[in-house]
């Protein structure tokens, strides 16, 4: 993937060439940091495909889902990419047909739970006292109870539930978590100088929570977001697997209940289970691969790094690890002869003899 | 001992709560759900069936709900959760009882060996970082993304079939009664590979992520640095010194997310027609058994929440600062 910075760069209000100042080079903002790391570009990509599939699949799939044909049970071959089921429908448009419920699921649930979360988590870790004792209380009531068995419960006794509606359950349950890293990071971030300046110069709660923490909390609140969707979408796939959900719309759990249902397995049609089974779990990858990107961002720390063995000059190998103090040798003998090294990967070497600043 | 108590009361209170919301939610129904299901099972419903359901439904004219609210719990304390129509006219709490021990040993036993296998890789991935262990992650995020349901199915599709070792479905051999003797423990063992090992794959990788990023987290701490200095080994200062700090909240976290480890085993006990509670829910949505469903939906809550105590307990134990008086 490639990213254009450079020229966007430029452009900034106030900041263009003409206002540099003269002294130096200033070191260049890297704006698209986020998306230049590789975990998250991929995730990035494999996502984009999933909405364009999303907003396409119903129209670009070949067949009907449900118009039934003469061929059943048929492998994969030129007419039906991926088979077709005991009824000759063809699987491969099931699946594109699918995609759109998945994602809308996915997407709405989340959307709910992270603006309840944002609420909560965020009121509760601002504010204190009481209420934050109240807020805590129902969001650890809510994280203890089994969501996935609450949400099946919930969506079996309102029949046949629309899409949306199975979103919103999913997304009133699933807050909890969210909520309770974002109270333990407003906490963090209450005390800090900005927020007392802003008080101080009389700013209004509200304003102070929305311009002052919430940018603040932008990493959090996405990695949570990200985090909901996952689980929004594996419950959903879940609940039309077990056949709560509504029959009506096709989604991936829809594939599965029926092959499941009418003993795919026995058959030995594995065309009719792997690629819905394939396309969640890839889904799946690329927002936890968001997920970390958000995380190594925030953390630079758990970044994977590169080699990390290098030979010193005397010919032992050393081990350089971010995060880590190397201690160069557990041997007795003095290291004076250590000379400075090259600085691979951003770790800093301890060197006895002469320690540049 | 009184952060014990603490958390002794936030359980009773989420118990509470759990109740609460379980009475409540057949309530949500609209329209006239036990017509619906008298038309439905056609005459097999005596009629104090049909009084109970009225009475699960809200439904009876007669009462507040405050006073439904109060006899729901009279119910609850007698140890009666209702009848179920699958089986009818056998008490739910009976068939919970009798598909509970099943539930309990596969998820307890599988979730207790994935944690420490998963938090055990996670101390090597995170301690050497930048070797083949980084290797296990992307591997890990895939595992981590598939439905375990869908894993079971692989499993049964890949593994079982005539003459495989594994048996496809089933928690022990037809024609066998349970019983603690040579032919039925063997049988019930074989049985349970496939799921566990579902169930394994699925949820090590988790433990496996999060242990990692606190090891690599903790390996910064100036106590590490040093534990290397004083010229210890590189194995002791992984393990009696990052490890040991690394570990705290992975334990705080267990407890955190049985909620959802147990949401999904019981996917794959209906995956595996394993007779334990997640089947039993299964056949109850399939028959649309509310009471067996509502007294699933207790038991699995009361579970968790006793697990989690169990885990704090655990946490008590394993960190000294807990412990302090004041």
């Amino acid at each position: 993937m490639t990213i254009p910075t450079s020229s966007i760069e430029q452009v900034i209000p106030g900041q263009g060439s003409m206002a540099q100042p003269e002294t130096g080079k200033k070191p260049k903002r890297q704006r698209f940091r986020f998306v230049s790391n590789k975990k998250a570009a991929t995730g990035l990509v494999m996502l984009g495909v999933y909405v364009l599939f999303a907003i396409i699949g119903p129209w670009v799939a070949p067949y009907d889902p449900d118009a039934r044909s003469n061929a059943l049970i048929q492998p994969p071959s030129a007419d039906h990419w991926l088979g077709t089921t005991h009824l000759g429908q063809d699987v491969f448009s099931q699946l594109l047909a699918g995609t759109r419920a998945v994602m809308f699921v996915g997407f709405f649930a989340g959307t709910i739970a992270t603006v309840l979360s944002v609420l909560i988590g965020v009121t509760a870790g601002y504010l204190g006292g009481k209420t934050d004792e109240g807020l805590s209380a129902l969001s650890n009531v809510f994280l203890v109870i089994p969501a996935l068995p609450l949400i099946i419960i919930i969506t079996s006794t309102l029949e046949n539930a629309e899409d949306w509606l199975v979103a919103l359950v999913i997304g009133l349950t699933s807050w909890s978590w969210n909520a309770r890293v974002l109270r333990a990071q407003t906490l963090s971030l209450r005390r800090r100088d900005f927020v007392d300046a802003s008080r101080a110069t009389g700013e209004k709660t509200w304003r102070v929570i929305v311009f002052e923490l919430m940018p603040n909390l932008t990493a959090v609140i996405a990695s949570g977001f990200v985090g909901t969707v996952i689980f929004a979408v594996l419950s959903e796939i879940t609940l039309a697997f077990i056949g709560v959900a509504s029959a009506n719309t096709w989604n991936w759990g829809t594939i599965l209940f029926w092959a499941q249902g009418q003993q795919a397995l026995a058959q030995e049609a594995w065309w009719w289970f792997i690629p819905a089974g394939l396309a969640i779990a890839l889904l799946g990858t690329s927002l936890s691969l968001i997920n970390f990107g958000i995380d190594e961002f925030v953390s630079p720390r758990l970044r994977s790094v590169g080699k990390t063995k290098i030979k010193t000059v005397d010919g032992r190998t050393v081990r350089m690890r971010i995060g880590f103090t190397p201690v160069l040798s557990n041997s007795a003998a003095p290291h004076t002869h250590a000379k400075p090294m090259v600085n691979l990967n951003g770790a800093t070497p301890v060197i006895k003899k002469e320690v540049s600043p | 001992m009184k952060y014990l108590l603490q958390r002794i009361a936030f359980y009773l209170f989420t118990a509470w709560a759990a109740i609460t919301l379980n009475f409540f939610i057949p309530r949500l129904v609209p329209g006239d759900p036990v017509q619906a299901l008298i038309a439905k099972f056609q005459g097999q419903l005596s009629t104090q069936a049909t009084q109970s359901l009225y009475v699960l439904f809200g439904l009876d004219e007669n009462k507040s709900v405050w006073q439904e609210y109060l006899d729901y719990w009279g119910q609850l304390f007698h140890g009666d959760l209702g009848l179920s129509f699958t089986f009818f006219p056998t008490p739910v709490s009976e068939i919970i009882s009798d598909s509970l021990p099943w539930t309990l040993l596969l998820v307890g036993i599988t979730t207790v060996i994935s944690f420490f296998l998963g938090t055990g890789l996670g101390v090597l991935a995170g301690w050497r970082r930048g070797s083949w262990a980084d290797g296990l992650l992307p591997v890990t995020t895939f595992l981590s993304s598939v439905p375990y349901f869908w894993l079971g199915i692989i499993a049964i599709y890949l593994l079982t079939g005539p003459g495989s070792f594994f048996p496809s479905s089933g928690g022990f051999d037809n024609g066998l009664v349970p019983a603690f003797d040579q032919y039925f423990i063997p049988s019930a063992l074989r049985h349970s590979l496939l799921p566990a090992l579902t169930i394994l794959i699925s949820s090590v990788s988790g433990w496996i992520l999060s242990m990692r990023n606190m090891m690599v987290t903790v390996s910064s701490e100036d106590y590490i640095t040093v534990a290397h200095a004083k010229g210890l080994s590189d194995r002791r200062v992984a393990l009696s010194y990052a490890a040991r700090n690394a570990l705290l909240p992975n334990v705080s976290g267990f407890a955190l997310s049985l909620g959802f480890i147990v949401g999904g085993t019981l996917l794959v006990e209906i995956v595996f027609s394993y007779p334990g509670i997640g089947f039993q829910l299964f056949q109850a949505l399939g028959a649309q058994d509310y009471p067996l469903m509502q007294g699933i939906f207790l038991i699995i809550t009361i579970s968790v929440l006793v697990a989690n105590l169990i885990a704090d307990v655990a946490y008590l134990l394993l960190d000294p600062r807990t412990r302090k008086e004041g």
